[in-house]
């Protein structure tokens, strides 16, 4: 089953890390990423633009609107995700437990649809 | 009365109690009926009544047999309610029976090992024994057990109801074995107990109470079979173990928070009363005649204790216990330790050679201390390309932020 990792975290305690703290943090992705890839895991993942580069668009009454900003004002942002396919939930939840996000902020875990 | 102070009295009170007798109220009083859930519905009622009702007429003398009359009436009430007939009759005596027999002992009949053995029954599933355990003798909720054990909360509530349906609806009975299955069905409650240790274990910094807190459960659990079953060596060597590795816990971190590797442990810094009751345990066990695999794990921290106060380790010594460990368990988690421990005896090649490969086991493959292994042996013989792969792919597997920062210092340092 694919499973969608997604990785809130809050953005301004991540641009006040130091450069060393910083790289660290991106080598444990990395290896992360790396061990998701070995394990056949990995569907695809990216990191996303700080929330402040959103847009959200939503037409309501025939109207577009766009509005500055991301859709949801939180403490923590979605900073990232991983899609993965892995036989079922609990092996997901093993995945996102080994995320470096686990321990600096929140993964969401969501299967993904499919139709009965 | 009940002002701010006694409702906080009351709920100490109510907490004390609960640690000390939940399991034993639980046993007690599905030991004839088999249905935990009833027992476990019944008992919460009666620890609501007790946290509404101790506040105005004060805390009773005997709490523990307050609680068991309400629980035992709600019980009857729900079996009224669910049954009629002969069944209802049937199960209404036997609740009737026990209150009788509650009131006018002095202390509740302890059914709790009765219990322990239900929940590592064979026919109950091996990955859900251990919650099983945690709730059923300990009353933690699903949610704490579901964290410990990495699954949704939903899903360990649902397994934890399934395997209570199964002891009821298959009869499964709360008793100690005979004595010729008695070796086999303990070695299942002991592993289960093991494993919501190692649950607990994995949260070194003790940063989050649930998953902390499960270290204490589960030694909890070891000693209550110790002393129930003194005479079982196993037993006493499952405590032991617990006991050995529960008294460096502290040491596995310095000030800053960071992992520090066993051999760079502080000593000081280890609970020595632990320590000396976990070498009392493992010599009495040693005087009952017959070894097992936690008296031979508890033998290793034994060696690793007295080899890190002495400032050797013995090592010969260490890679026969595990030679002996993996003769009785075929486990791959004690070959790596083992291979680790050949390294500096027999060089680092011959050490590779003895770590087992993902090849012969698939759980190799995500089990961050294969790896970890894998990665030090190799920066040991120079092949650093190697070497690195094996730190990235631990580093990536590593839940621990402290550990995985250890695992990224070490392979900065092989990079050198």
């Amino acid at each position: 089953m694919q499973y969608l990792l997604m990785l809130y975290a809050n953005e301004n305690g991540w641009s006040e890390l130091p450069q060393a703290e910083k790289s660290r943090w991106i080598a444990a992705y990395q290896a992360y990423t790396e061990a998701l890839t070995s394990a056949g895991a990995r569907v695809g993942s990216n990191r996303l633009s700080d929330s402040g580069t959103a847009t959200t668009v939503r037409v309501a009454d025939g109207k577009t609107q766009v509005l500055d900003g991301p859709y949801a004002d939180s403490k923590e942002q979605l900073g990232g995700y991983y899609l993965i396919d892995v036989p079922d939930l609990d092996a997901a939840i093993a995945w996102a437990a080994r995320c470096p996000a686990a321990s600096h902020g929140t993964i969401e875990v969501r299967p993904v649809w499919t139709p009965q | 009365m009940s002002d701010p102070d006694t409702i906080g009295q009351v709920r100490c009170a109510a907490d004390a109690v609960a640690r000390r007798s939940y399991g034993k109220l639980v046993a007690y009083l599905a030991v004839h009926t088999r249905d935990v859930s009833a027992a476990e519905d019944a008992l919460s009622e009666a620890f609501a009544a007790a946290l509404t009702g101790w506040p105005m007429q004060g805390i009773p003398a005997n709490p523990e047999a307050w609680l068991l009359t309400v629980a035992r009436r709600k019980a009857i009430d729900v079996a009224r309610r669910r049954h009629s007939g002969d069944v209802a009759n049937a199960q209404l005596q036997v609740l009737a029976e026990g209150t009788h027999a509650a009131l006018t002992e002095d202390a509740l009949p302890d059914h709790r090992l009765g219990l322990l053995f239900a929940c590592a029954h064979p026919a109950i599933d091996a990955g859900i024994r251990a919650p099983l355990m945690l709730q059923a003798v300990l009353g933690l909720d699903a949610k704490r057990i579901a964290s410990a054990f990495l699954l949704a909360p939903a899903t360990m509530g649902k397994r934890l109801v399934r395997a209570k349906d199964k002891i009821r609806e298959a009869g499964i009975p709360f008793r100690l074995p005979e004595r010729e299955e008695l070796p086999g069905r303990l070695e299942a409650v002991l592993d289960a107990i093991y494993v919501a240790f190692a649950e607990g274990w994995t949260d070194a910094d003790g940063t989050d109470v649930a998953r902390s807190d499960l270290t204490g459960e589960a030694i909890f659990l070891a000693r209550l079979v110790a002393e129930l079953l003194p005479h079982e060596a196993e037993a006493l060597g499952l405590l032991a173990l617990l006991l050995h590795a529960q008294a460096r816990r502290n040491a596995r971190r310095n000030a800053q928070g960071d992992y520090i590797p066993l051999a760079e442990q502080d000593s000081a810094q280890w609970d020595a009363s632990m320590i000396d009751e976990a070498e009392a345990l493992l010599l009495h066990a040693s005087t009952l005649g017959s070894i097992g695999r936690f008296q031979l794990e508890a033998a290793v921290q034994s060696a690793h204790v007295h080899g890190c106060r002495a400032g050797h380790v013995d090592l010969a010594a260490l890679v026969r216990l595990y030679d002996a460990l993996i003769l009785l368990t075929g486990s791959p988690v004690v070959a790596i330790n083992r291979a680790l421990a050949i390294a500096p005896l027999r060089g680092a090649d011959a050490a590779l050679e003895a770590l087992p490969s993902p090849a012969d086991d698939a759980r190799l493959a995500d089990y961050q201390p294969y790896w970890a292994a894998r990665a030090e042996l190799l920066a040991r013989m120079g092949a650093l390309v190697d070497a690195s792969h094996a730190y990235e792919l631990a580093i990536g597997l590593e839940r621990d932020p402290a550990v995985r920062r250890f695992l990224q210092q070490r392979r900065l340092e092989m990079d050198g």
